[in-house]
């Protein structure tokens, strides 16, 4: 009875993004840059050292006009689960300062600003380029730190940073459950920045072990794929397309090999 | 022992040497970075109490109702508002910068008066008193020579009190020359008084439409309400409501179409009129709505089926007749089938042929006044005004032909040309001698940049009212700072594409950070500065006053609730001489309607054609793209400083382009070094440029980067219209 008590309480958050509405409009990038207070500088075109937690690829299929076809993947930090969900992420294996860590009770993969040191380890354990180093300090035009949000703090130069789920939104609603006195919160009180700009509804966030939440089944769609599953990392960001050229482009797959 | 030159100079080069052996050095370096990163330049936000305002956004004319998230008096991030009738919670990433926009270093902090050149930058600060009656001083001079219509306004829009406050003014004075930016609302809007009858805003059912043609439109990336469409496209998706995308280029739209045809660029009218054609052949058209609603029905279907059948089609399109005449299967036999034009954002007027080519779809499967199909709303009348009062000068002031020829002459029906304005003043036609800007950027967003720059110097008085320092801002006399959305009181009235009109309130979300007014107040003040007659018809103490007023009952509810809808919808009448739908507009020459438009340039030495296309991520209106927005642009799109061109990877090997190589990039209106990003999504022949870059104002996070089009592009002059239907213009690719 205990046991199963406290297995109710583990959640697992995770996304489900539906690449078939994904119209790469980028208000996901933009939604979670205002949110997390990330900072940007003159020239973003170079893409290595430009921070976007959130990222939006464009895949193409490769194919002559007219059959050419493109789609948008957004990338979030995928939250790696590991080889049957201990934790063991690619990120938190490396980390030698204990600055990202796993958490067992949400599933989501910190980053504790004050703990790293800038070692980049993570950076080149991440298969996703999900990382994101501080080359330099960040700087706003006179005024315009007005906008920044105490809910997240703004990172130095010298450490890594990544997509958190907008963990701060969790820490919030739980705070205003339990001063409600409740022990549990809705699915629609903890949302990310991301999924609540989408204006095509294209991203859905909640806990994928809750069958009461949409992604829950959403995730178990025929047209449901991972980034890199092969590798095992275990990802708890799941995306849906109905086409097979962009389920394929999931992964590294040889010429003649079947999926 | 003695200290000699040699032993002091191995003392001290072996001291180095054994100190940059040592650890000490890196230590030092390595304890410095750490320090360092704890100085106080990181900001540390400050924490307090957190609130949300209803507002609505203004940046683009799409009218979403917006949530202000505050921490005691600071605005730290804008969502969407949840239950808006038109974004339902969702929010484009223009919306989602506005603060970027109300707190960044592009504000005009007070009113302004030029010191220097025109467009040196040179400024002198003056008093809102100064400003006031230095702009009521000239107008009072040249009413009393007898020039009141050298006045002249350009508005971005001219919904809402605050354009119709300027118009009202205009009147009041005596000047006809009231502009509104243009874009194919005004094809719309002319379609519309032509076939329907009356003075009206085109709505869209496309959320219960369940087949949707779109000959060009940014369904996704734009067109319309953008939210809004964004919203639409995904329900079809639930609903299995289909689209087909039909345009020269795969964009974004395009790619989540569940059909893309890609067409010969600017032959779209001819697509829709052997469409028009197939469905007519085959009877697939609704008899009932045909002969019972529409009128010149007969001679539309005598031109269509002589000069369009689908051979014609193909010829002219390239695209196989069994793709046309499927395409007009599907169409027709649909339930509820839409078809929309405007390319990409309808930044362009675009031909009134092609218009009412595609119109005249509508009209053949009958889906017009209901439910799933294309609506006319008349004009916004939420706003009940005072009548003005027009004294002699006034009253033969607005008699006068406008500076851009608007209706007169060949341009009867036209309400705005705005691109013809640039035109008739740079080679005297017009004499303007006072121009006010509002809420719009023409020096960078209209057609043949080049043409608007001399016309511009040719005006003694420019005023900008603009927020921020944009190209006309920097290029004006006086500079009369408005407060932005998120500082103000303002109407939002949109109907563009919408199922029903939909008005929300802008509100003041913080106080204003400068010393800025609201472009309302100072009309009023202006007109009170001038004195009887014209400050009679302006009797409010202030805009917000004027506001209250002319909203009436409705002004409860939108600052409770944000917003008001209409719920009366437009009741299925024809207002035409035949009482009925007019197809083609009643025009009587119809090959002079749907004549084609071609793209200006001698193909010989122009081999290439070049398209403008519209993002979601490059802001291309009034608003320069804020540093969140030109982040997320691609490195396929701007690189550094150079702005990418799409070219397909068969022309671009025929003149020795590889990705990433320089090019010379030349039109008639002008040329650019640019780089060429090879795309298999575009038709071969095209090249592809992004409206939006190219700006030479605002800040470094925008400014320098790219090319502005619109240089590149010039007008094409529609001969039914007047509108401007350039599409593209000829161009080559030249090694750099």
């Amino acid at each position: 009875m205990k046991e199963e008590q406290s297995k109710e309480k583990v959640k697992k958050f995770g996304m489900v993004i539906d690449l078939d509405k994904c119209t790469g409009c980028g208000a996901c990038m933009v939604a979670c840059m205002a949110e997390n207070n990330v900072p940007f500088k003159e020239d973003e075109s170079k893409k290595l050292d430009s921070i976007t937690w959130l990222r939006i690829y464009k895949l193409t299929n490769g194919k002559p006009f007219p059959d050419a076809d493109i789609c948008y993947l957004p990338r979030p930090c995928q939250h790696c689960g590991g080889k049957g969900e201990h934790g063991h992420s690619p990120c938190v294996s490396v980390c030698p300062a204990t600055a990202t860590d796993y958490s067992k009770e949400t599933g989501i993969v910190s980053q504790i600003y004050t703990r790293c040191f800038g070692c980049r380890y993570c950076m080149a354990a991440c298969p996703y380029h999900a990382r994101y180093f501080n080359w330099w300090d960040p700087v706003w035009p006179d005024g315009m730190e007005k906008y920044l949000s105490p809910n997240v703090s703004v990172r130095m130069r010298g450490i890594v940073e990544k997509c958190s789920f907008c963990f701060h939104r969790y820490q919030l609603a739980k705070d205003k459950a339990y001063f409600e006195g409740r022990r549990e919160i809705e699915e629609n009180e903890y949302q990310t920045a991301c999924t609540q700009a989408c204006p095509a509804g294209a991203i859905a966030f909640g806990d994928l072990n809750n069958p009461k939440h949409a992604v829950y089944e959403l995730k178990k769609s025929s047209n449901a794929f991972r980034l890199l599953e092969r590798l095992q990392t275990n990802p708890k960001v799941y995306y849906i397309s109905g086409r097979e050229w962009v389920r394929r482009a999931g992964d590294n797959y040889l010429k003649d090999e079947k999926k | 022992m003695k200290i000699d030159r040699r032993c002091f100079l191995s003392l001290g080069i072996g001291g180095a040497a054994g100190l940059a052996l040592s650890p000490i050095p890196w230590k030092l370096a390595d304890d410095s970075a750490i320090w360092t990163q704890m100085w106080p330049w990181t900001p540390v936000p400050a924490d307090g109490e957190t609130t949300y305002v209803k507002s609505a956004c203004t940046l683009c004319p799409g009218g979403c109702g917006i949530s202000v998230r505050k921490v005691d008096n600071r605005a730290v991030k804008i969502e969407g508002m949840e239950g808006h009738p038109v974004n339902d919670g969702g929010i484009c990433l223009l919306g989602l910068s506005g603060l970027q926009l109300l707190y960044g270093p592009t504000r005009v902090k007070t009113p302004l008066k030029r010191a220097g050149e025109r467009g040196e930058g040179k400024w002198v600060k003056i008093t809102w008193e100064e400003a006031i009656s230095e702009v009521a001083k000239k107008l009072g001079d040249l009413r009393e020579n007898g020039e009141s219509s050298s006045v002249a306004c350009i508005s971005g829009t001219d919904k809402g009190s605050v354009p119709t406050l300027f118009k009202r003014f205009l009147s009041v004075y005596g000047s006809p020359n009231f502009m509104r930016m243009p874009s194919v609302l005004d094809s719309y809007e002319l379609a519309l008084s032509l076939s329907f009858g009356f003075a009206a805003q085109q709505g869209f059912d496309l959320e219960k439409a369940d087949f949707i043609l779109s000959f060009g439109s940014g369904i996704i990336e734009g067109w319309g309400s953008p939210v809004r469409m964004i919203r639409a496209k995904s329900s079809w998706r639930e609903s299995g409501g289909k689209t087909v995308q039909v345009e020269p280029r795969l964009s974004n739209t395009a790619a989540k179409s569940d059909k893309w045809i890609p067409i010969n660029p600017g032959t779209e009218y001819a697509l829709a009129l052997g469409l028009a054609g197939v469905i007519i052949t085959k009877s697939l058209y609704r008899n009932d709505f045909v002969k019972g609603s529409t009128s010149g029905f007969d001679k539309f279907a005598g031109l269509v089926l002589s000069a369009y059948t689908p051979d014609a089609a193909e010829k002219i399109t390239g695209i196989k007749k069994e793709t046309i005449e499927a395409l007009a299967v599907d169409f027709a036999r649909a339930a509820k089938p839409v078809a929309i034009c405007g390319r990409g954002q309808g930044r362009a007027q675009g031909s009134l042929g092609e218009l009412m080519a595609v119109q005249a779809l509508n009209a053949l499967v009958g889906n017009i006044n209901k439910e799933g199909g294309i609506f006319a709303f008349p004009n916004p009348g939420y706003m009940a005004w005072p009548d003005y009062i027009a004294d002699d000068i006034a009253a033969e002031g607005i008699k006068k032909e406008r500076a851009d020829g608007a209706g007169s002459g060949n341009f009867g029906y036209a309400k705005n040309l705005t691109n013809r304005f640039a035109e008739t003043v740079k080679s005297g036609k017009a004499a303007v001698n006072v121009l006010f800007v509002l809420e719009s950027n023409p020096l960078y967003s209209l057609s043949d940049t080049n043409t608007v720059k001399e016309a511009f110097k040719k005006i003694p008085f420019i005023v900008s009212f603009s927020s921020f320092m944009d190209e006309t801002a920097i290029n004006s006399d006086l500079i009369l700072p408005n407060h932005v959305y998120l500082e103000r009181y303002e109407d939002v009235y949109v109907a563009t594409g919408l199922s029903k009109p939909v008005v929300s309130l802008s509100k003041p979300v913080v106080s204003p950070q400068f010393n800025t007014k609201h472009a309302g107040d100072v009309v009023l003040l202006i007109a009170k500065e001038m004195g009887s007659p014209v400050a009679d018809s302006f009797p409010w103490k202030s805009y917000s006053a004027c506001l209250e007023e002319i909203l009436g009952g409705k002004w409860d509810k939108l600052v409770r609730e944000g917003f008001w809808t209409d719920g009366a919808s437009s009741t299925p009448v024809f207002k035409t001489s035949s009482g009925k739908f007019e197809f083609a507009g009643g025009f009587i020459d119809l090959a002079a309607l749907f004549a084609p438009v071609n793209a200006e340039g001698d193909p010989k030495a122009y081999p290439l054609l070049l398209i403008p296309y519209d993002s979601m991520r490059i802001a291309s209106g009034y608003i320069g793209d804020p540093p969140f927005a030109v982040k997320t642009v691609e490195d396929t799109v701007l690189k550094g400083k150079d702005a990418l061109v799409e070219v397909n990877p068969a022309t671009a090997r025929a003149g020795g382009f590889s990705e990433g190589s320089y090019a010379i990039l030349k039109t008639p209106k002008g040329s650019a070094k640019v780089k060429v990003h090879l795309f298999d999504g575009i038709m071969p022949g095209l090249v592809a440029m992004p409206r939006g870059l190219g700006h030479t104002a605002y800040d470094n996070y925008l400014a320098g980067k790219g090319i502005n089009v619109n240089e590149l592009i010039g007008t094409v002059e529609d001969p039914a219209s007047g509108l401007d239907a350039a599409w593209g213009i000829r161009a080559n690719l030249i090694k750099a």
